[in-house]
């Protein structure tokens, strides 16, 4: 057994081999490396991301062996980004660790075309002018942006970038892909070759309850106009039929056919979030289009012909009480028309690359399967400019978030004055609170910065709370180790949904609250 | 500007949290580095569990300020260990967990001071457990959970209005994963719910019918347990089954393979079979982080009142979005573990002997192979043998004069309990009150106080 997939073996369970592969091929760029930086990179480190690069300009002072494992008392006074990239390295040897002694702001303002090496940037302790700047960076050379922040007990995670689309979105519970109620001619067929009146009461108690529903729901059809039982009372009525049958067999199938009953009533058809992304501007392919989008678009076509409304078939069933003779029977039936659909539409994608002006077969058969099981999950994530947000946030959202007194109010006065304490810092060359001293005039100061950045932003009226202007304050931007830890653990959870193209990446600004844990996510 | 000249301080960033006087806080909070220092010197921290979220745990809590830690863990390092406990390195497998961790954060943090314990958290007396501040679980088991706090919640006290004692209360912070999802929680014996109070939270593992595994197989996993428990032992009588021996995993994987083959069932990997056989828990580095950073915040806001505390369980999720949800669970009042105690009634006469005998059939309890303690003192060990044969002689003497001949007083006994099928360490609390005795005994105690 080869010593790497042994050390990753609990991961592999989660983003197998592909995923991995994703990591081991990324190359990711750290700005500043104190805690929040250091810890997010520690996780990607372990995980065996393919290379790093630290950068970062200060030398390690005493009060940076407070807060960050990754350097001891033989780095005072170096290099910081060296030091951690040393300790880094150490951790997993199979990654390529370097460092880069210069502070970010530095390369952001005089070396933009350096970013673009980079499959992501994960850029730590900026303040709001240079996240603007790096941001425009990133997007025009398509790099993955990530911001992390810790500010005393607060901080911010949030992603950029233009676009993100998923196929592996992998959620936690979504309905099988049975159809119960519209089987196409395959199943239907092999629904009526089981007689349930002819069985013995052994081999009906191992009829699979797709079997019995399909049954139920073709029976029920005939005698209710052609129409799925769709109000409560018909809901109830049709486990009332299945109950009793139950009853007088005491099956486990029959059970199972009761609590998977409501799959017979699910809407035929796709989801509306399916459709909001078949009805995408990005759909209308061209040259320029992804994979995704040219796949997307020939999913389009099969849904609106071959289709007949429904994307292409999963092809896998969930574990049901049967025999196993009927159950790999059945399994086969839902793989064959799954194969079947994918068929289909793979001619449909190479036919709209040729037609596009794109070598037919740049689009692998394994893509184009992966992408037909996972048709009813995609995900399209799509993130505002970091300019935009700032110089004009949506307004609504934002004002629902303060005047919502109970769970976010916190939260989003923590993002106002995260936004306040930089303008401050570009007033008054510190943070409120860096220093001791002065804080009573730091407060007032404070509070007059961010009553004016609220009204800037069209939000006058609204006011945040003494206590939390105070506490900001308290704060004087430091950088708690276990806060960093948390928003680096963020982080880097995040970065790994986006190198691996798996699971969903969240959306807008997490805000860490770090007082009662009411952390929240802002749309912005 | 002229500013205050700043000694450089190793604690730079946490002073401002400690130093300061704040808005937000807690209970008790007195800022100054008085509080800086007795958080060093006078606050112990044990951190149970030395895996994925223990390697995380102690380095916060000593990036927290914190600095006498000790650790508690029976395993050593494996290789699948090394994706996320980064505390560990290639070398170190097969060394033990809490002695490496201790080892790795005292060279890089100076001032910091770990005491490691490699053994069963059931092989500490529960004296060891009274000395902490604070008890920090990095556990992936419920019934490890589930002993731990049961020890936190036998120190509690209640008063004669059955209100808990807040200086015998012992805080837990308890933390869990699994893949991108974990949770965190503050426990406050007797004031917010035990683990107990909310097992529901941990449902049992549904396990396959034995039935289907011999008849009706369908699934991979269904051929693979077939091999496992039942095959296995057809074959090899008599030789228990060692998940950790690749020789049985192989065995096991080829059997599994050729009883898919027999009935056309596809999927069946020597991963999966791993997988499925251990029960294995899909972990990475990130969650761990998160969900120990949190634990870690938690700690230090409990004991030094710097700001609020979480109320009373986090969750996140991170694999559809973001999620974080904080969810205030309430006590279970009828809580055997985190309540005043099982009551019980006896005559003075009854001998140390017929009192384990009757916890047996207590139908609150169950208990057998009793060990018994009262305050602090072992009136009957069932080991180590040592100690069986010091306690023995005290079998025969009557309860009543071992507990100094009160009307009342609290036992802790630990022993064993069947719980669906297997059998589990616990530990209960016991208020014994002595029919007959009342008013005299209480007279002499005030006599003695
Ligand atoms: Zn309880």
């Amino acid at each position: 057994m080869a010593e790497p997939k042994t050390k990753y073996d609990r991961q592999l369970r989660i983003w197998g081999d592909q995923g991995q592969a994703a990591l081991e091929k990324a190359s990711i760029c750290l700005l500043n490396c104190g805690p929040t930086g250091s810890e997010t990179l520690k996780n990607l480190v372990l995980g065996g991301v393919g290379s790093i690069t630290v950068i970062d300009g200060s030398k390690v002072e005493l009060g940076d062996l407070g807060n960050n494992f990754m350097v001891d008392e033989s780095c005072v006074g170096q290099s910081k980004a060296k030091c951690v990239c040393a300790f880094l390295q150490e951790l997993n040897d199979a990654v390529k660790a370097k460092f880069i002694e210069e502070y970010p702001v530095t390369l952001i303002e005089t070396n933009p075309s350096f970013f673009s090496q980079f499959t992501l940037v994960v850029a730590t302790q900026l303040m709001e002018d240079s996240m603007v700047k790096l941001d425009r960076i990133c997007r025009e050379a398509n790099v993955i942006l990530i911001f992390a922040r810790s500010y005393g007990l607060t901080g911010l995670v949030r992603i950029s970038l233009k676009e993100h689309t998923v196929v592996e979105s992998k959620p936690d519970h979504f309905l099988d892909d049975l159809r119960l109620n519209n089987p196409w001619p395959e199943l239907k067929s092999f629904a009526e070759s089981i007689d349930l009146d002819a069985q013995d009461p052994v081999a009906l108690r191992h009829t699979p309850y797709v079997v019995l529903l399909i049954k139920m729901a073709e029976q029920w059809v005939k005698s209710h106009g052609g129409s799925l039982p769709s109000t409560r009372e018909e809901k109830k009525e049709f486990k009332e039929l299945l109950k009793a049958r139950m009853v007088a067999l005491d099956g486990d199938n029959y059970k199972e056919a009761i609590e998977a009953s409501f799959k017979v009533f699910a809407p035929r058809g796709i989801s509306s979030d399916l459709q909001q992304i078949l009805n995408d501007s990005c759909a209308e392919v061209d040259s320029n289009s992804s994979d995704f989008w040219v796949m997307v678009a020939a999913l389009k076509e099969f849904i609106s012909n071959e289709g007949g409304g429904e994307a292409p078939l999963e092809g896998s069933i969930p574990d049901m009480t049967s025999s196993t003779e009927l159950y790999v029977n059945l399994q086969n039936i839902y793989q064959a028309k799954a194969e079947a659909d994918f068929l289909v539409i793979e001619q449909r994608v190479r036919n709209i690359l040729k037609k596009i002006g794109k070598d037919p077969l740049s689009i692998s058969k394994t893509t184009i399967k992966s992408f037909c099981r996972n048709a009813r999950k995609l995900k399209v994530c799509r993130y505002r400019s970091i300019e935009n947000e700032i110089n004009s946030p949506i307004l609504p959202e934002l004002q629902k978030y303060l005047t919502d007194e109970d769970y976010s109010s916190t939260a989003v006065g923590f993002y106002i004055l995260l936004r306040a304490v930089d303008r401050f810092a570009a007033n008054y060359n510190s943070f409120p609170g860096q220093f001791d001293g002065g804080m009573d005039e730091d407060i007032s100061r404070l509070k007059t910065t961010a009553v004016g950045l609220l009204s800037d932003l069209g939000c006058n009226g609204s006011t945040l709370t003494e206590d939390l202007i105070n506490e900001i304050c308290r704060f004087g931007a430091s950088e708690l180790h276990a806060v960093s830890a948390f928003i680096g653990g963020i982080a880097s959870q995040e970065v790994i949904k986006l190198i691996t193209r798996q699971f969903v990446p969240m959306p807008g600004t997490f805000i860490f609250n770090g007082i009662d844990h009411k952390s929240q996510i802002l749309s912005l | 500007m002229a500013e205050t000249v700043v000694q450089p301080s190793r604690s730079r960033d946490l002073d401002k949290l400690l130093l300061r006087p704040g808005n937000i806080i807690g209970n008790n909070f007195d800022p100054g580095q008085e509080l800086r220092d007795d958080l060093a010197e006078y606050v112990k921290v044990l951190v149970v569990g030395a895996g994925g979220l223990g390697c995380e745990l102690l380095k916060d809590l000593a990036l927290s300020g914190f600095k006498k830690l000790e650790v508690i863990d029976m395993d050593t390092i494996e290789v699948t260990n090394l994706n996320r406990q980064f505390l560990f390195r290639f070398e170190d497998v097969g060394k033990p967990k809490a002695e490496v961790a201790a080892k790795r954060v005292m060279e890089r943090i100076s001032g910091v001071n770990i005491k490691p314990h490699y053994c069963r958290i059931e092989e500490k007396d529960i004296d060891f457990y009274s000395d902490f501040s604070i008890i920090v679980l990095g556990l992936d088991s419920i019934e490890a959970r589930s002993y731990i706090n049961a020890v936190a919640c036998s120190f509690l006290e209640y008063d004669s209005d059955d209100k808990p004692r807040d200086e015998t209360m012992k805080p837990l912070v308890d933390g869990g994963t699994e893949g991108f999802k974990g949770h965190a929680r503050v426990i406050m014996p007797g004031v917010t719910p035990c683990f107990e109070c909310t097992i529901w939270l941990f449902p049992p593992q549904v396990k396959f019918p034995l039935c289907t595994l011999a008849e009706t197989p369908r699934t991979a996993a269904h051929c693979i347990e077939y091999a496992h428990l039942i095959k296995w032992d057809e074959v090899h009588s008599g030789k228990t089954f060692d998940p950790d021996d690749p020789e049985h995993m192989k065995w096991i994987y080829n059997e599994a393979v050729k009883r898919a083959e027999l009935f056309g069932i596809p999927g069946v990997t020597y991963s999966l079979t791993q997988g499925v056989v251990k029960n294995i828990i899909p972990a990475i580095a990130s969650t761990n982080a998160i969900v120990s950073a949190a634990c870690a915040l938690e700690a230090l806001k409990i004991t030094t009142g710097c700001s609020k505390t979480l109320s009373n369980y986090l969750t996140y999720n991170g694999a559809e979005g973001l999620h974080t949800k904080v969810t205030e669970f309430v006590r279970d009042k009828d809580c055997l573990v985190c309540g005043p105690g099982v009551l019980i009634e006896l005559e003075t006469s009854v001998t140390l002997q017929k009192f384990i005998d009757l916890l047996e059939k207590h139908p609150d309890l169950l208990l057998s192979k009793a060990s018994v303690t009262h305050q602090g003192s072992s009136l009957y060990m069932q080991a180590p043998p040592v100690l069986e044969e010091m306690t023995r002689s005290n079998l025969n003497l009557p309860l009543f004069d071992l507990m100094g001949k009160t009307s009342r007083g609290t036992i802790h006994v630990t022993g064993t309990t069947s719980k669906n099928d297997t059998k589990t360490s616990v530990l209960r609390k016991l208020r014994v009150f002595f029919k007959g005795v009342d008013g005299v005994t209480d007279m002499d105690m005030a006599g003695g106080a």
